[in-house]
C-alpha cells in the first residue's frame, strides 16, 4: 500500500529526514516512536504534502501512485488521512459545512454526485457515535473552543467520515486523559479492517496498549534506526531511548 | 484641471431649467452650493482623508445629466421581478434618477410615508423644510454638487410611535443607454419611539455604460427611534458611487448602518454620525468583497456629543486580484461626555499580493471616564487552516473560499433582519464562488432588459 524509499526532506534548508525506508501493507498497524526532534512529525507532514517542507530526495508510492506528485487534497482523495497533533481551529467554518465540503469534493474526484442533505446528516450521526462526539460540537465551528480531548476525538470522527485507506495518527494520545484515550483508541480499532492500514506516531507505550501495533520502528536523526515487533515498544518504555542513541551515534 | 467646472458651467447655463423641474425647496440650497463650489476642488489622491482615492478623476468623465427629467424606464418593476416573495418588503424603485413605487408599497399604507420630494414638498412642507439639507455638510464638494444639481429625491417618514410591519426596500437601478451621473438624495425622518428597517440596493443593469451616483442621505433618528439602514451595492466595474450618509441621533435612539459592497467599480462611502442624545446606540458595520480592479473606500466619523452612549464599529474587507480597499475611521468624544463606550475595528484580508489596503483608525477623546478602543489588522489567509482543509480533501480554491466566507461571517451576523442575513450568507457564498449574477442581490431576478438593447 505504502512504499517509502530513501525519503529525504528539509524545512528552511535544514535537513530533517535523511533517508526513510518503510513499507506498509493493508491490514497492518505500524508504530513510529523516537525521541523529540527525530523527525516523526516531519514524516507525517511530508507524506500529507505540507507545503512548508521540501522533499529533497527519495520516493513514496501509495497504492501504485507517485504520492509526492499529488496535491494534498488529491492525497486525501486517494485515501491518505492525518490525525493532527495540533488540530487547527477554523473560526466561522462550521463542522457540518467543513465535512460536507470534504466529502463532496472526494465524491467529485471519483465522478460521483454530491450526497443529499439527509444522507449526509445520517452519516454524520452514525460516525459521531463511534467517538461519542457531542452533537453540539458537530454544529460548532471547526475545533473552535474544543478541549484537547474533543479536538482529538474530532480528528477520529473526521477519519470515520472520510474512510481513509491509510491513517497517520500523529501523537493522537498527547493531551488526552485515560477515558478520552480509550474512546479515541476504540474509535480507531472500530475503523480498522483488513483493507486499511494505520501508522501510529507516539512517544509512549500507553497508546499501544489500546492500539496494538504489528511493527514498531524507532526514528532517530531522520532515519529509521530500528524495527521490530510490538515487544520493542515495551523495551523502550523500560529502557528509554539512550541505548539506541548510543548505538547509532557510535556507528557514525 | 477642475472637474467641478463643467458642472458649474452646466448649472449656470441651465439654471432656469433645473429649477423649473424641481420642488421649490431644493432650489433654496443652490445659491450656497454654487458659492461653495466656486472655490472648491475635488480631493485628489493623497490629500487629507483621501490617501487612496481620487475624486477628481472620477468626476472628470463627461457624464450625461438628465436636466429635463426625461423618463428612461417608465416601469422598472417590469424589468425587475420579485423572486423571493417571503421577503415581504414594501418595494420602491429608482431607475437612474426617477422614483417609482410598486404595488407592494401599499403594504405599509397608513404607517410610513415614502414619497418623492416633489410630492412630499406638497404633502409635508413643514417636515421637509425642517430637515432637508440640515445635516449634510456643504463644505464637502460632492455634497455641494449634489445640492447644486439635485432635482428630486425620496422622503421617508415614520411618524411617532409607528413600528411598521414590513421592511422598506429601495432598489436603485442604472439602466440608461448613455454614460450618466445622478444626484440621488434621501431624507429619512424616524419619529419618537418609531422604527424603520430600510434596505437599499444599488444595481446596474447595463454593464457597457459608465455611471456615477453622487448620493447624499440624511437620517434623523428622534428620541427612542430605531433605524436599520442596509446599503448594498452590487453594480458593475464601470459604475462609480460617492455616497455621504449623515445621521443625527437623539436620546435613546438606536441606529444600525451596514454598508455592503459586493461588486462595484469605484466607491467612496462617507458615514457621518452625530450622537446628540444620551443613551443612544450606534452600530456601524461594513463589509467589502472586492476583486479585479474594484476600489472601495470607507470613511467614518462618529461624534459623541452626549454622555452615556455606545458606538460599535466594524468594517471588514476581503481583497483579491488588484482590488484596492481603504478605511479611515474617527471617533470623537467631546468634552463633558462621560461613560461613553466606543469601539472601532477594521480587519482586512488580502488574498493576493497585488491587492492593496489602506487603513487609518483614529480616536480623539476630550472626556475622562470613557471606554474607547480601536484596532486595525491586515492579514492573509491562515496557511495552517488551508493545509488542514486540504488534508481533508478540500481543494485549495474551495478552502480559500470557505476561509474568506468565514472571515466576513460575523459582520453578516450583525444584520438585524433575519431574512436578509440568510440571503447575505447565500450571496456572499455565490460572490466568492464567482457565480453572483448582477441582480441576485436584492431578492430580485433580473429579466433581460429590452429597453436598452
Amino acid at each position: 500500500m505504502l512504499i517509502i524509499k530513501d525519503l529525504q526532506a528539509s524545512i528552511e534548508d535544514k535537513q530533517i529526514l535523511k533517508g526513510i525506508n518503510l513499507t506498509v501493507k493493508p491490514g497492518e498497524v505500524h508504530a513510529i516512536m523516537g525521541p523529540n526532534g527525530s523527525g516523526k512529525s516531519t514524516l507525517s507532514a511530508v507524506l500529507t504534502g505540507n507545503p512548508a517542507y521540501t522533499v529533497t530526495g527519495g520516493s513514496v508510492e501509495f497504492n501504485g501512485k507517485d504520492l509526492l506528485a499529488l496535491s494534498p487534497e488529491d492525497r486525501a482523495h486517494e485515501g491518505l488521512f492525518l490525525s493532527f497533533q495540533y488540530p487547527v481551529e477554523i473560526p466561522g467554518v462550521s463542522m457540518v459545512n467543513f465535512m460536507r465540503t470534504a466529502l463532496n469534493e472526494k465524491r467529485k474526484y471519483f465522478g460521483q454526485e454530491p450526497l443529499s442533505a439527509a444522507d449526509f446528516l445520517k452519516l454524520m450521526r452514525e460516525k459521531r457515535s463511534i467517538v461519542q462526539l457531542d452533537n453540539k460540537l458537530a454544529s460548532r465551528a471547526v475545533n473552535e473552543g474544543f478541549s484537547g480531548g474533543e479536538k482529538k476525538r474530532n480528528e477520529i470522527f473526521q477519519m470515520a467520515m472520510l474512510e481513509p485507506k491509510l491513517s497517520i495518527l500523529d501523537e493522537t494520545d498527547s493531551g488526552l486523559d485515560i477515558d478520552a484515550l480509550r474512546i479515541v483508541a476504540s474509535g480507531v480499532n472500530t475503523l480498522k479492517s483488513k483493507d486499511n492500514a494505520t501508522i501510529v506516531i507516539t512517544h509512549y507505550q500507553r497508546l499501544l496498549d489500546y492500539i496494538k501495533p504489528d511493527f514498531v520502528h524507532v526514528l532517530y536523526k531522520g532515519r529509521i534506526v530500528m524495527s521490530a515487533g510490538p515487544e520493542l515498544a515495551l523495551e523502550l518504555e523500560d529502557k528509554g531511548y539512550d541505548w539506541i542513541k548510543e548505538q547509532v551515534d557510535s556507528q557514525q | 484641471m477642475n472637474a467641478l467646472k463643467q458642472y458649474i458651467d452646466l448649472f449656470d447655463e441651465y439654471r432656469d431649467l433645473i429649477e423649473a423641474q424641481s420642488p421649490a425647496l431644493l432650489n433654496t440650497l443652490r445659491i450656497s452650493a454654487r458659492e461653495q463650489l466656486e472655490t472648491a476642488h475635488l480631493p485628489r489622491k493623497g490629500s487629507e482623508d483621501y490617501e487612496a482615492t481620487d475624486l477628481e478623476e472620477v468626476f472628470s468623465h463627461d457624464y450625461g445629466v438628465n436636466l429635463n427629467r426625461l423618463p428612461f424606464d417608465a416601469d422598472p418593476g417590469e424589468t425587475f421581478h420579485c423572486d423571493v416573495p417571503n421577503m415581504s418588503t414594501c418595494l420602491y424603485y429608482s431607475s437612474n434618477d426617477a422614483f417609482h413605487s410598486s404595488p407592494t408599497a401599499e403594504r405599509n399604507i397608513g404607517q410610513v410615508v415614502v414619497e418623492p420630494f416633489s410630492m412630499a414638498a406638497v404633502d409635508y412642507p413643514e417636515l421637509m423644510t425642517a430637515y432637508f439639507g440640515k445635516l449634510a455638510h456643504m463644505s464637502d464638494p460632492t455634497v455641494a454638487l449634489n445640492s447644486l444639481l439635485v432635482q428630486d429625491g425620496l422622503f421617508i417618514y415614520v411618524p411617532d410611535g409607528v413600528i411598521p410591519e414590513r421592511p422598506i426596500q429601495l432598489v436603485n437601478i442604472f439602466n440608461a443607454a448613455l454614460d450618466m451621473m445622478v444626484q440621488r438624495r434621501l431624507l429619512i425622518v424616524v419619529g419618537k419611539n418609531a422604527a424603520l428597517k430600510l434596505l437599499a440596493c444599488d444595481h446596474t443593469q447595463s454593464p457597457d455604460y459608465r455611471y456615477l451616483n453622487n448620493q447624499v442621505v440624511e437620517i434623523v433618528a428622534m428620541q427612542g427611534a430605531t433605524v436599520d439602514y442596509y446599503d448594498m451595492e452590487e453594480s458593475t466595474p464601470l459604475t462609480s458611487r460617492v455616497s455621504s450618509i449623515y445621521v443625527d441621533q437623539h436620546e435613546g435612539s438606536n441606529v444600525l448602518i451596514d454598508g455592503i459592497t459586493l461588486i462595484n467599480g469605484f466607491t467612496r462611502n462617507n458615514y457621518h454620525v452625530e450622537v446628540n442624545g444620551e443613551h443612544a446606540e450606534t452600530h456601524l458595520l461594513g463589509m467589502t468583497i472586492a476583486s479585479g480592479e474594484q476600489h472601495v473606500d470607507s470613511h467614518t466619523f462618529i461624534s459623541h456629543n452626549a454622555p452615556r452612549c455606545n458606538s460599535n464599529e466594524m468594517f471588514k474587507y476581503v481583497l483579491n486580484d488588484k482590488a484596492v480597499g481603504a478605511f479611515a475611521g474617527k471617533i470623537l468624544v467631546k468634552p463633558n461626555c462621560p461613560r461613553v463606550e466606543a469601539y472601532q475595528g477594521n480587519r482586512n484580508l488580502c488574498g493576493a499580493p497585488t491587492a492593496k489596503m489602506y487603513t487609518k483608525p483614529q480616536l480623539e477623546i476630550y472626556t475622562d471616564d470613557v471606554m474607547c478602543s480601536h484596532g486595525s489588522a491586515i492579514g492573509q489567509l491562515d496557511e495552517e487552516a488551508l493545509f488542514y482543509m486540504r488534508t481533508r480533501g478540500i481543494g485549495i480554491d474551495e478552502a480559500r473560499r470557505l476561509l474568506m466566507q468565514a472571515f466576513v461571517a460575523d459582520v453578516i451576523d450583525g444584520v438585524r433582519l433575519d431574512v436578509l442575513k440568510d440571503r447575505l450568507h447565500f450571496l456572499v457564498e455565490k460572490r466568492f464562488a464567482g457565480t453572483l449574477s448582477n441582480c441576485a442581490g436584492c431578492m430580485q431576478t433580473c429579466r433581460p432588459n429590452n429597453n436598452n438593447q
